[in-house]
């Protein structure tokens, strides 16, 4: 069973900062399947929350796109970090690392 | 730089839509190139509309951008109701025109600053008191005063003198090219105390300011240097004749200063040294400014102005007033000195016109209810034709915000389409009446610039606007009850009520309009119509000048020369005509004894003045070309009633009292009728005429610089001989000049231009009420008969007559008629008093101010319910009960 991302409020928004920040110009579709593959299948992204939450970012200025055109003629939206989403996903990274280590020590500790 | 982003994402929606689609789509086709099933990827897509609604949402500001669908929206439902859309947008755009024509008006002569430093600090010096037992505001000062005035309050304040601007008759090449400007005598500090600068050579400074005469300097406003010398970069240095004087030109201002006085665009500007009157201490000419330093309060600066003022009255009328009653000399010195703020300069227009326009501006503001009354029961009448759509809104989930947003923005697109039309019509409308405020050979010239001030008025109106009709038919729409109103129709009866009750107020207002109006006409009417005691039909009057004072001898030869013209029944001349002058008065002594404190009113004439007047002669005889001054004069009957307890002074002596106490004799030889001297208002003053032959201490005759020729023409179109005089009179003596023709009736008129642009305005906007009123009333039955076309039907069916069923579909309107004009009659009681000072021989109270109105409105009443009752009467029973 794989969580929703629901469950994992306001993750999303880090998870494709943090896959934007390895690999550049990835479209929407590669966003989604790298989060899945590199979660191992236990993480699954909506599309219903995916591009909503990438037109927010970029439109916030942490993520920026340009349209592509593929060898089959069909365009490809590529979107890549800008400076403040590196900024932001610093800020991020660290805001979930303390919130995963205070839920640990209140699992471990309760 | 993301919310701008955001609005303008607005305006590419579609490209916009587009773009998130091909996004979605592409995202669909890598799914199925990964190896997908393109039915499994799409079901687990999900609805691509939800999808794309969500990324709109997060690209755009969604209040934003349902406002821009509701604005679409309602300029559709505009367009689909077309012709009440027409009539709402028309009406409403008249009232907000005339709206902001009345505001661009007033505030030009009452609010917009003078273009000057410190224009907050600035104010006008006048003096209140009681003269001859009457009230009064005077806000002229003689020039030695103000210089004993000026040294007191130095440190508080500085004070400026400016005279009234007022034409005169220049010549910058040959004499032969007289032409008029506007000029005004100031204070030389006034340019550096203003902060103004010039655009060319220099302006007038203290250095101007120091010897009588000894200045003949003059600055030019950059308009004047503009329009008559086509921005001419050499003007400094050039020079122009002026009576008997040459001014040198010494500079331009730079920026759009015209003068102090709101209602004048001066063209020059010279120092007060060079005015006639600036060492006589009984001629009161200037208009006295002050600019109060920062910090200082007023009442101790005017206390000390009130305090030399008084001295200086006091020593002033040592000698005039010798003997007379010590209670009228202390109540005539008893002035009390005002300070008035001037931010926006100080005018003869401004307070004339301060009253009239503030009544247009209220009149206009009815005007503006009438129509927002009107629009309400249009979008009432409408929101219940539109009331299941509403409902089906709200059942499928449409907030109860979000549908007063929906008619509120429609209200707004009509209200800003009105405004829009409006400012079209202000802007052709202000210049227009601007025209009409002064006579037309002295028209009141104001700056109406179109700027923030004017848009942010017309804007801010039309939001008012928009929530007073536009609130209750939204607050009704959006309390729509889905059930009844998809049912087939909520409770008729409360929104009925609310239009009814919006007729009523409409004709209280619309009654009020009528009832001033009603007024204003009557007192124009009557105005007009006052007997001046003279003849003004077929007089010419012809302003004449002469390089140098000519011999009496010569204007006597002209006289007789021009009485043998074709076409001329008479002529003579005055030193200023009736009605169109200046104040020229003294006190009288009889029999050596002490002025009784009745002041005469002077006039210099010559023989012949009274027959060419036609003012009888009721007793003695008129003057004489031997006739001199001191020596003869001509009185009438209100001077015998005054001096003579009514018996004809033909005969008798007595001298007129100047100040320092020096007398003149005269012996009256003729007694004539009672003519308006300076107003149609005011009562017949006392008068004396004397003659221009004036001799001097050694006996000598003084020569004439300057006259009024009357001329009384056979044809009934005196203009016809005005061509003549130009020609004829310089042809006879080439000194003299005539400057400017006028008709002795164009100056009794110019005395009730005002009255007539009150009344005429006044009654235009009565139209624009009624038409409005009455489309309102129309509206509303016309309504009112569609809603209940079905009881009528049946009522018709079971044998109501034509009669009862006419009764039925109006009786609620005459109603609303009969309790609006109630309550507009009292509104209008109650604000007449604030404008009787403005009414001449008419009282509100006069029976037919009442009827009048009533009758009028009772008649478009009858007039637009015609139809309706019409239609009602007709209704065919069998079809209406055959409907659903």
């Amino acid at each position: 069973m794989s969580p929703k991302m629901d469950a994992l409020q306001g993750s999303l928004d880090l998870l494709v900062l943090k896959i934007l920040s390895r690999r550049r110009r990835l479209h929407g579709y590669a966003i989604m399947s790298a989060i899945q593959d590199i979660s191992a299948d236990v993480l699954r992204v909506e599309e219903g929350s995916l591009y909503p939450a990438l037109h927010r970012m970029e439109e916030t200025g942490w993520i920026r796109a340009e349209w592509v055109t593929k060898e089959n003629g069909r365009r490809a939206r590529l979107y890549e970090l800008t400076s403040a989403g590196k900024n932001q996903l610093g800020m991020e990274e660290s805001r979930w690392k303390a919130v995963a280590a205070a839920v640990n020590r209140v699992l471990r500790e309760a | 730089m993301s919310i701008w982003r955001r609005v303008t994402n607005l305006f590419r929606i579609k490209q916009l839509t587009d773009e998130i689609d091909e996004e979605l789509q592409s995202h669909l086709e890598e799914a199925v190139a990964q190896g997908r099933d393109s039915g499994e990827a799409r079901r687990a897509f999900g609805s691509p509309l939800r999808h794309r609604e969500a990324s709109r949402d997060a690209r755009l500001i969604t209040w934003l951008d349902s406002l821009r669908a509701d604005s679409i929206f309602g300029l559709r439902q505009l367009r689909k109701n077309n012709v009440t859309s027409l009539a709402a947008i028309l009406s409403l755009g008249l009232a907000i025109g005339s709206c902001m024509a009345a505001f661009r008006l007033i505030d030009a002569v009452l609010f917009r600053p003078l273009p000057v430093a410190n224009a907050d600090h600035l104010y006008e010096v006048s003096r209140q008191g009681v003269f001859n037992n009457t009230p009064f505001v005077y806000d002229s000062w003689a020039y030695p005063d103000f210089q004993l005035m000026r040294a007191a309050v130095k440190d508080q304040a500085e004070l400026l003198a400016v005279s009234t601007a007022e034409p005169v008759d220049l010549t910058y090449k040959s004499d032969a090219e007289i032409e008029r400007a506007q000029l005004q005598y100031v204070s030389g500090w006034m340019f550096p105390a203003f902060g103004l600068r010039p655009k060319l050579g220099r302006l007038l400074s203290e250095n101007d300011n120091l010897k009588r005469g000894a200045h003949p300097y003059a600055v030019l406003s950059q308009r004047y240097w503009e329009h008559r010398f086509g921005e001419d970069p050499g003007i400094v240095g050039r020079t122009f004749r002026m009576g008997d004087r040459v001014y040198e030109i010494v500079g331009v201002i730079d920026g759009n200063f015209t003068s102090t006085e709101t209602g004048t665009m001066v063209d020059i500007f010279v120092p007060v040294m060079m005015h006639p009157g600036v060492s006589a201490n009984d001629w009161s000419w200037h208009r006295t400014l002050a600019i109060l330093k920062p910090g200082v309060a007023v009442e101790p600066v005017s206390a000390k102005l009130e305090a030399v003022s008084r001295a200086f009255d006091q020593q002033r009328m040592n000698g005039a007033m010798a003997g007379m009653p010590k209670e009228e000399l202390e109540a005539f010195l008893n002035q009390k000195v005002l300070l008035e703020p001037a931010a926006s300069g100080a005018s003869g227009l401004r307070t004339d016109t301060r009253r009239p326009l503030t009544i247009l501006g209220a009149l206009v503001f009815l005007v503006l209810l009438i129509a927002c009354a009107n629009v309400a029961n249009l979008m009432t009448a409408q929101a219940s034709a539109r009331a299941r759509e509403l409902a089906l809104r709200v059942s499928i989930g449409g907030g109860r915000g979000r549908l007063v947003q929906l008619v509120l923005v429609q209200s707004a697109c009509l209200a800003f389409l009105a405004a829009a039309l409006g400012a079209v019509f202000a802007w052709w409308a202000a210049p227009f009446v601007v025209g009409m405020i002064n006579p037309p050979d002295n028209p009141a010239r104001l700056l109406l610039p179109a700027d923030w001030r004017l848009i942010g008025f017309g804007l801010a109106i039309a939001l008012a606007v928009t929530l007073l009709f536009g609130l209750l038919p939204a607050l009704r729409a959006s309390s729509v009850n889905p059930v009844t109103a998809l049912k087939g129709g909520e409770d008729p009866h409360a929104r009925r009520r609310l239009m009814h009750g919006l007729i009523g107020v409409q004709v209280a207002f619309c009654f009020l309009v009528l009832f001033v109006t009603s007024l204003f006409v009557a007192t124009f009417e009557r105005l007009s119509h006052e007997s001046t005691g003279f003849s003004a039909g077929r007089v010419l009057v012809a302003d004449t000048v002469t390089k140098q004072p000519q011999s009496l001898a010569y204007w006597n030869q002209l006289l007789e020369h021009l009485r043998h013209l074709q076409g001329v029944e008479a002529a003579a001349m005055s030193d200023e005509p009736l009605l169109g002058g200046g104040n020229w008065n003294n006190m009288i002594s009889v029999n050596g004894l002490p002025p009784n404190g009745i002041t005469v009113y002077m006039r210099r004439v010559s023989p012949g003045w009274i027959d060419a007047l036609k003012i009888p002669l009721l007793d003695g005889r008129d003057f004489l070309l031997q006739d001199s001054s001191p020596g003869s004069a001509l009185v009438n009957q209100a001077f015998a009633n005054a001096y003579f307890n009514g018996q004809s002074p033909v005969g008798r002596s007595f001298e007129v009292v100047f100040s320092g106490n020096s007398r003149l004799r005269f012996q009256a030889v003729g007694m004539v009728g009672d003519v308006r001297y300076e107003e149609l208002r005011e009562p017949l003053l006392p008068q004396v005429y004397v003659p221009f032959r004036i001799l001097d201490e050694k006996g000598g005759v003084q020569d004439i610089g300057g006259a009024e020729l009357l001329v009384r023409t056979v044809n009934p179109n005196p203009l016809l001989v005005s061509q003549l005089l130009r020609d004829e009179i310089p042809r006879l003596r080439p000194e003299f000049r005539v400057s400017r023709i006028r008709t002795q009736l164009e100056i009794n008129q110019s005395h009730t231009v005002r009255e007539r642009l009150l009344a005429t305005l006044a009654v235009f906007f009565s139209i624009v009420a009624l038409l409005l009123a009455g489309v309102g009333m129309y509206g509303v039955l016309h309504y009112y008969v569609l809603q209940r076309r079905r009881e009528i039907g049946i009522r018709i069916a079971v044998g109501a007559g034509a009669a009862s069923i006419v009764r039925i579909v109006t009786v609620d309107a005459f109603i609303a008629l009969a309790v609006g004009s109630a309550a507009g009659w009292a509104l209008g009681l109650a604000s007449t008093r604030f404008m009787t000072s403005l009414f001449y021989q008419v009282k509100a109270t006069d029976p037919p101010m009442l009827v009048l109105p009533a009758l009028i409105l009772t008649g478009v009443a009858i007039l637009v319910s015609v139809p309706a009752a019409v239609r009602a009467s007709r209704i065919d029973p069998a079809s209406m009960l055959r409907v659903d």
